[in-house]
């Protein structure tokens, strides 16, 4: 029986996650865990994390998750959700600058604050429905219509550093990346897990997936 | 461009949903499983819970319901009603909730929302905010926090009040007045608007909504990134599409119910 793995490394519950790849995970077994060795046994893996970005990278190291999930990324699927998506990449702007996992060039940089005088002042964080555009084809956009709305929190965003690794952007006080991708990566800075049947058809492919990036 | 949210709100007891006037009268109304599907299969943004069992004996009750509607609905859930400590905070969020609004509590020690939000994120920690106007007719609008369902003055001036929650770690904050709440007169839109200029964070307008229009005006007269109806969508006078239908023709930016990418 096939696996997926949730990293469960202490950064927000994992219920409506776990509870949504139930759902559209077919036969295959959900595994939510901290353990590496039962992590790196698995498919697919799915690292999920909401909080700060110091926190998160502390905690990854503590468990000595950080390594399993670099090799992981090598040879299968491996989804990022919100600051597990953030912290897919270079180094994070948050806390005072934080290296990360270095997976996918770039940087995560915060919203600007809205100024003052602003005619329509945008709140950070960005919370609530939005739009993604999907920049580029991806197994993991099959069944998802153009346009779709997808449920957001967050007050940084990724900045990937090379165009190729935007899977899909969104646009709040300016445009950003919502997803990236690179090899049998993939990032999403919303929650598909919260965003209605459109989040879970999106789970669902990616719990497909053979990590193929066409 | 952020979509402008709709959101009712369900009255919990022992584990169903009731429906009554300023909590009395409290009838049945069904499952909360199934009304939480019906409300998104309506196109609802999220979904507000709040608890209004009398005792605390109940609170294993309220965790199973948001146990089994977190499992059956794929959408933001904020639960709130007797919410006093950080166990509180965890044990609603382990049982599925997305965000735990704190009301008493935190007039009671302001310092709560901070640890709340340190531990589990502010993106977690909506502040409710239960506010009556104080000012008299042709003075400067004043309105003042209330506590125990508005029967209790605190002296906390309600902007200032805001301000603090969110500087303490609030999230978001779910604006009530208690001047409407159950008139079906509309919000307190000049509440509203005193609050959404002085903080940062999203509001969710609460208290009054009567009709469609009355959504609309909180939006834009009240300034509001979210509204909240209880009564207009369980007495069947309006879906929740049907609300989403009115805004769109109205100019604002709604999200469009989903296509069936896949059935839940």
């Amino acid at each position: 029986m096939e696996k997926i793995g949730v990293i469960d490394y202490g950064m927000g519950n994992l219920h409506s996650l776990g509870k949504a790849l139930e759902r559209v995970a077919g036969n295959q077994r959900i595994v939510i865990s901290y353990d590496p060795e039962e992590l790196i046994a698995c498919d697919r893996l799915v690292l999920p994390g909401v909080g700060g970005v110091k926190a998160a990278m502390n905690e990854l190291r503590r468990l000595e998750l950080n390594q399993m999930v670099v090799e992981a990324s090598r040879k299968r699927p491996l989804l990022g959700i919100c600051l597990g998506m953030q912290v897919l990449l270079d180094r994070s702007e948050e806390n005072g600058g934080v290296p990360a996992l270095g997976l996918i060039p770039g940087d995560v940089i915060r919203f600007a604050d809205p100024p003052r005088d602003a005619v329509e002042r945008l709140k950070v964080p960005h919370m609530g429905w939005n739009r993604v555009r999907q920049t580029r084809p991806h197994a993991v956009w099959a069944g998802v219509p153009e346009d779709s709305w997808f449920y957001f929190v967050h007050s940084y965003h990724a900045a990937p550093v090379h165009a190729e690794h935007v899977l899909g952007s969104s646009e709040y006080t300016k445009v950003f990346a919502a997803a990236v991708a690179r090899d049998n990566i993939v990032g999403f800075q919303f929650h598909p897990e919260k965003s209605q049947s459109v989040g879970l058809r999106l789970l669902g492919n990616f719990a497909h997936w053979n990590g193929e990036s066409r | 461009m952020l979509a402008k949210r709709v959101i009712p709100c369900l009255d919990i007891n022992a584990g169903r949903v009731v429906k009554g006037v300023k909590f009395e009268d409290l009838r049945d109304a069904g499952d909360p499983v199934e009304v939480a599907r019906r409300y998104d299969a309506q196109g609802a943004d999220e979904l507000v819970f709040l608890d209004i069992t009398a005792s605390s004996d109940d609170r294993p009750t309220l965790f199973k319901t948001v146990e089994a509607v977190a499992s059956a609905i794929f959408i933001p859930l904020t639960v709130g009603g007797g919410v006093r400590t950080c166990a509180d905070v965890r044990a609603l969020l382990s049982a599925g909730a997305d965000k735990v609004s704190i009301n008493t509590s935190a007039v009671l020690r302001p310092d709560f929302v901070t640890e709340a939000s340190d531990r589990y994120g502010v993106q977690c920690i909506v502040v409710a905010i239960d506010a009556k106007r104080v000012s008299k007719k042709g003075q400067p609008p004043r309105w003042e926090i209330f506590t125990h369902g508005g029967r209790k003055a605190t002296g906390l001036d309600a902007i200032e009040w805001s301000a603090l929650m969110v500087a303490k770690g609030a999230g978001e904050l779910l604006v009530t007045s208690m001047d409407r709440d159950g008139t079906k007169s509309g919000y307190d839109n000049e509440l509203l608007r005193a609050i959404t200029d002085a903080v940062p964070v999203p509001v969710i307008a609460s208290g009054g909504v009567g009709t469609l229009e009355h959504l609309e005006q909180g939006l834009s007269l009240g300034g509001a990134d979210a509204v909240l109806a209880a009564s207009i969508f369980h007495s069947g006078q309006h879906t929740v599409g049907e609300a989403k239908q009115y805004l769109t023709r109205h100019g604002v930016t709604v999200r469009s119910p989903a296509p069936l990418a896949f059935t839940i």
